[in-house]
C-alpha cells in the first residue's frame, strides 16, 4: 500500500478550508487577548487598593455607609480611580464571559442570545456607573442621615 | 489545567458580583437612606463569609492572572509555570491570612 503524502503545515499547499481566514474579523481577537493581560495588571493594582482602603483601614467594612462613599467621591482622585476600575473591570469581565459563552454554547442561536444579553448588561452597567460617579451629590437637599461630616457646613 | 478551571470559575463569580456591586452602589444617587439601608442588610455573618469568599476568589484570580502574563510574556515563563502556580498559592495564603483575621474579627466582633 502506498504511503499517503501529507504536506507540511504552512507549506502553502494545505487545503484552503484548513487555512486561517485572512482579513474579515481583523485583529480583534488578538487585541482582546492583549487587552485581557494589560487591563488585568492594572486591575490588580486598582482592586487591591480598593479592597485595602474599604475593608482593612479604619473600621473596615462596618464603616461603609452613604457618608463613607460621599467622602471618597468628594475627591477627584477616587472618582478617577473608581471610573477606571469600573470601565476596565467591566470590559475585562465581559470579554472573559464572552470567551466562556463561545466555548460552551454550541448552538448558534444560544450563543447569539447569551452574548446579546451580556452586551446589553455591560452597556447598562458602564453607563449607569459612570453617570453615578459624575452626577453624584454628597450632600443631597433634604437628606439628614449618614451624611459626610463636611455637609454640616451647609 | 485546574488553575485554568479555577481561573474561569473565579472570573465568572467576580463578574456577577461586579454587576450587583455597581447596582447597589448606584443607590447613593437615589438617597442616603436607600444606600445605607441596603448596605445594612449586608452587615451580618452570612454576608461576611460571602465577602471573605469573594476576596479569596479575587486574590486567586489576580495572582493566577499575573502568572498567565508571566507565562505569555516571560521567556522562561513556560518552563517555570508549575513553580509559578506554587508561588500563586503561597502568595494567596500570605494575603488571605491577615485579611481573614482582620475581616472576620470585624464581621464576628459584633460592634
Amino acid at each position: 500500500m502506498a504511503t499517503p503524502t501529507i504536506d507540511a503545515p504552512r507549506s502553502g499547499k494545505v487545503d484552503v478550508k484548513y487555512t486561517r481566514r485572512k482579513g474579515g474579523k481583523g485583529n480583534f481577537e488578538m487585541a482582546a487577548w492583549l487587552f485581557m493581560r494589560l487591563s488585568g495588571v492594572v486591575l490588580v493594582v486598582l482592586i487591591f487598593g480598593h479592597l485595602f482602603v474599604n475593608l482593612m483601614v479604619g473600621d473596615g467594612i462596618h464603616a461603609i455607609d452613604f457618608g463613607f462613599v460621599a467622602g471618597k467621591w468628594a475627591s477627584p482622585f477616587w472618582q478617577i480611580w473608581d471610573l477606571l476600575m469600573l470601565w476596565l473591570a467591566m470590559l475585562h469581565g465581559t470579554n472573559g464571559v464572552r470567551t466562556i459563552i463561545n466555548d460552551y454554547a454550541e448552538r448558534n442561536a444560544t450563543r447569539m442570545t447569551l452574548k446579546t444579553v451580556l452586551y446589553v448588561a455591560t452597556v447598562v452597567i458602564i453607563v449607569l456607573g459612570t453617570l453615578v460617579i459624575f452626577t453624584f451629590d454628597p450632600c443631597p437637599a433634604g437628606a439628614v442621615t449618614d451624611l459626610p461630616s463636611f455637609c454640616t457646613a451647609k | 489545567m485546574w488553575s485554568w478551571v479555577g481561573h474561569r470559575i473565579t472570573g465568572v463569580v467576580i463578574f456577577f458580583f461586579l454587576l450587583v456591586h455597581v447596582l447597589d452602589t448606584s443607590l447613593v444617587r437615589v438617597s442616603p437612606e436607600a444606600y445605607t439601608a441596603v448596605i445594612g442588610t449586608y452587615k451580618n455573618p452570612i454576608m461576611g463569609l460571602g465577602e471573605a469568599g469573594l476576596v479569596a476568589a479575587i486574590v486567586f484570580h489576580a495572582f493566577n492572572g499575573l502568572r498567565i502574563v508571566a507565562i505569555d510574556f516571560w521567556k522562561k515563563g513556560n518552563k517555570y509555570q508549575a513553580r509559578l502556580l506554587w508561588a500563586v498559592l503561597i502568595l494567596w495564603v500570605v494575603v488571605m491570612v491577615p485579611f481573614l483575621i482582620r475581616h472576620l474579627s470585624i464581621v464576628f466582633g459584633g460592634h
